[in-house]
């Protein structure tokens, strides 16, 4: 018996492996925001930042040595240590959601009987750093943004979990290394196309993305739920919200464009490389969409989610069970 | 079928597909700014930027001291005092605009009867404190001495007009 | 030994949550520690190996449910020294049924009497080679399936009775109807005309997309229908009035 066999090894093996998942990460998160300045400033025709480093290349470093170097401001009225939750509560659920994230076959440093499950349940969790933050700002943007986040993050979640179903009644599995490998034939996203819209822009509401941040609403709510942070606690929303769309991202490539295979099914060497290409066309297409699309009103918001969204995920899950049924291709559980 | 015809459109989410077909044809189009810093955008020969007191090729400061700048000045920015110099002829002994009033209308160039103080093509005088923005008549003059061979190119452009 | 220290681990600090909800003094914080209560419940039910049931008691409870608590809470901002005040007052009748309660309790717990087989099905919860969530799949819609239908039918004529109850269409509220406005083109918006020289033309309102509005709304700014506030603000000047279409 080696050392890697016993409950210390264990820990060891997994801290190693998330350590080796987060910094990349972080990296990724670091540069989504300078590729997200140079997508919009392409599309507004601007040149975006290009004097820190070649090309700019240097910004998000030059950011985060700003942000580290202000100061941590808490307001007068504010909840301090629920105050100071709230970030780290938004970052942390961003971070742990990767532990079942396959980038490969077996590569996933959890690869758990439910991930999809885990995977929904972390983002669900995601709405308490913004309502936690909006109520200990003890301000009445951030309460207003934290106020409609909730309600938008419910609504959505719905159409969702519907979404989700329909994906596991095609897979026929919670796992998500089962998925990805149903999607051997076909990807999901070509028989469950409408399924793959509503799922996209069901995660643009999720992240509190354009057209949908209506939790900051940068030019009402000045910045809604984190209009009282700064610094580090700034900082790491920031991170969060990032990170967050580079999990959906994720998210949406397991369970629509066929996780790490790549395009019918060539180069399979290249297994991580074909994963992190559709993370950063989809990170390219929710840029693009900010970069596109006016902020939705609320009451707008609410009526796409309940009266479209739903119905529309709801019906599509029934044609689905049937066509499954009807074609004699419903999966049977091992 | 009209009806049918906005259905479907609607269900294919046509106005959102042309939308971003319209972003991404301008995300390839080529920048409409340009690289500031490194590269400067053109400047007209009528330019009002930073002001200078000119002198005359041997030397000697044109400025008369007949304070038309000052009087006309609508910010009243421009402060003068004059005294006759030693060689009797009529001088400044101060003329300090205080550029924080200025409004850079470019009255006093168009008051000044030899073509003394001027509005230069240099807008790039930004300040760390607000004193600085004081300027006395040694910086109007050191300005026109630097500026000279732009603003003598600049008002021969400008003179068929005027 | 890990799964042990973590069920004391999850069980303590279960329980004090538990506590912290009925003594926390801040109604906010209260309803945050019910959720850490939930998140603990969840741990429980992972060591248990019912991990189904714990991502679906975190989607669920912790995910929606508590949300809306939260979101229901921090907009009303109870009075907790109001609703402390009678305390003393109706201490005793508080006593009294939390004994009586408490005896019931210690009359069911003498008379349980555990099944023979009850601990190798503690550790055998699933059968073997199937996996937890695929049990209670098996289990639900096979054996229990009537009963699964009839708790939803339940809860839909519930969620039903719920709507109906707190639907009101309101009649003095104006609607957007984005199928009007996006069917809504240049034809019927504007028209052009080859006017004559100081002829003028003989056109009296801006031309409007047919709307069908709600009975309890005047059309007529200027005469505010009784009992109700004007709704002058809806009303751009001169735009809903004349001929729809011309």
């Amino acid at each position: 018996m080696s050392i890697w066999d016993t409950t210390a090894g264990h820990v060891v093996v997994v801290f190693a492996e998330a350590l080796a998942l987060l910094v990349p990460l972080l990296i990724m998160v670091a540069y989504l925001t300078y590729a997200e300045r140079k997508v919009l400033a392409a599309i507004q025709m601007r040149r975006g930042p290009n004097v820190v480093g070649p090309f700019g290349l240097l910004q998000p470093f030059a950011d985060a040595l700003k942000m580290v170097m202000k100061e941590t401001v808490i307001p007068e009225g504010a909840n301090r240590a629920l105050f100071l939750l709230a970030p780290m509560l938004t970052f942390a659920l961003a971070m742990v959601a990767w532990a079942v994230i396959p980038l490969n076959a077996g590569w996933a440093i959890a690869d758990i009987n439910v991930g999809v499950l885990y995977l929904f349940g972390i983002s669900s969790l995601g709405v308490y750093g913004i309502i936690i933050a909006g109520w200990a700002s003890n301000s009445k943007y951030a309460f207003l943004g934290a106020m409609r986040s909730a309600a938008q993050m419910v609504s959505y979640e719905v159409s969702m979990g519907f979404v989700i179903v329909s994906v596991l009644l095609v897979a026929g599995s919670l796992n998500l290394t089962a998925i990805v490998e149903a999607q051997k034939t076909v990807w999901f996203c070509v028989p469950l196309f409408p399924m793959f819209i509503v799922f996209f822009i069901s995660t643009l509401a999720e992240t509190n993305r354009t057209p949908f941040d209506l939790p900051e609403g940068e030019s009402e709510l000045v910045a809604g739920f984190m209009v009282e942070y700064s610094s580090m606690s700034y900082a790491l929303f920031f991170l969060g919200e990032y990170a967050n769309m580079i999990l959906m991202s994720g998210i949406t490539t397991i369970l629509f464009l066929g996780g790490w295979m790549g395009p019918f099914n060539i180069l399979p060497v290249l297994g991580p490389l074909w994963f992190v290409l559709k993370v950063c066309f989809l990170l390219f297409v929710f840029i693009w969409v900010r970069g596109t699309f006016p902020r939705y009103r609320y009451d707008q918001l609410m009526r796409l989610g309940w009266k479209v969204f739903l119905p529309a995920s709801l019906v599509w899950l029934v044609i689905t069970a049937g066509v499954l049924l009807a074609t004699g291709t419903l999966p049977t559980p091992a | 079928m009209a009806t049918l015809d906005r259905t479907a459109r609607s269900l294919l989410l046509r106005e959102l597909v042309s939308g971003m077909w319209l972003t991404l044809r301008y995300f390839f189009r080529p920048k409409a700014t340009i690289n500031y810093p490194y590269e400067k955008g053109p400047i007209g020969p009528r330019f009002k930027g930073e002001h200078a007191l000119r002198r005359y090729p041997n030397g000697e400061e044109r400025c008369i001291a007949c304070k038309l700048c000052e009087a006309i000045c609508p910010a009243q920015a421009i402060t003068i005092e004059a005294e006759p110099r030693a060689d009797g002829s009529r001088r400044t002994t101060r003329y300090d605009i205080d550029m924080t009033k200025c409004i850079y209308c470019g009255l006093c160039e168009e008051a000044c009867p030899v073509d003394a103080i001027v509005e230069g093509p240099n807008f790039e005088f930004a300040t760390e404190t607000r004193e600085e923005l004081m300027y006395n008549k040694d910086k109007l003059l050191a300005n026109g001495d630097r500026w000279e061979p732009e603003i003598a190119r600049r008002l021969e452009l400008d003179a068929p007009y005027r | 030994m890990v799964p042990t220290v973590f069920f004391y681990l999850f069980a303590v600090v279960l329980v004090f949550c538990a506590a912290m909800v009925v003594t926390a003094r801040n109604p906010v914080h209260s309803v945050l520690f019910l959720i850490a209560a939930f998140f603990n419940a969840a741990g429980l039910f992972l060591i248990a190996g019912a991990e189904f049931l714990a991502f679906i008691l975190v989607i669920v409870y912790v995910g929606a449910v508590a949300v809306l608590f939260l979101f229901v809470v921090m907009m009303l901002d109870v009075d907790f020294a109001q609703l402390r005040g009678g305390f003393q007052r109706y201490l005793p009748v508080g006593v009294a049924v939390g004994v009586l309660l408490l005896a019931e309790l210690v009359f069911v717990m003498a008379g349980w009497q555990f099944h023979p087989g009850m601990p190798q099905l503690r550790f055998a919860p699933t059968p073997a080679g199937v996996s937890n969530t695929v049990a209670l799949g098996n289990l639900i819609y096979t054996k229990y399936v009537l009963l699964f239908q009839t708790a939803g039918l339940v809860l839909l004529v519930a969620m039903i009775g719920a709507i109906v109850l707190t639907l009101r269409d309101r009649r003095t509220s104006r609607h957007q109807s984005i199928a009007v406005q996006v069917a809504r083109n240049a034809d019927n918006t504007m028209e052009l005309l080859d006017v004559r020289l100081g002829a003028g033309i003989d056109m009296d309102a801006i031309l409007r997309p047919k709307v069908i509005e709600p009975d309890g709304i005047d059309d007529d700014p200027l005469d505010p229908p009784q009992g109700g506030p004007p709704h002058g603000g809806h009303h751009p000047a001169g735009a809903h009035h004349g001929p729809e279409g011309r």
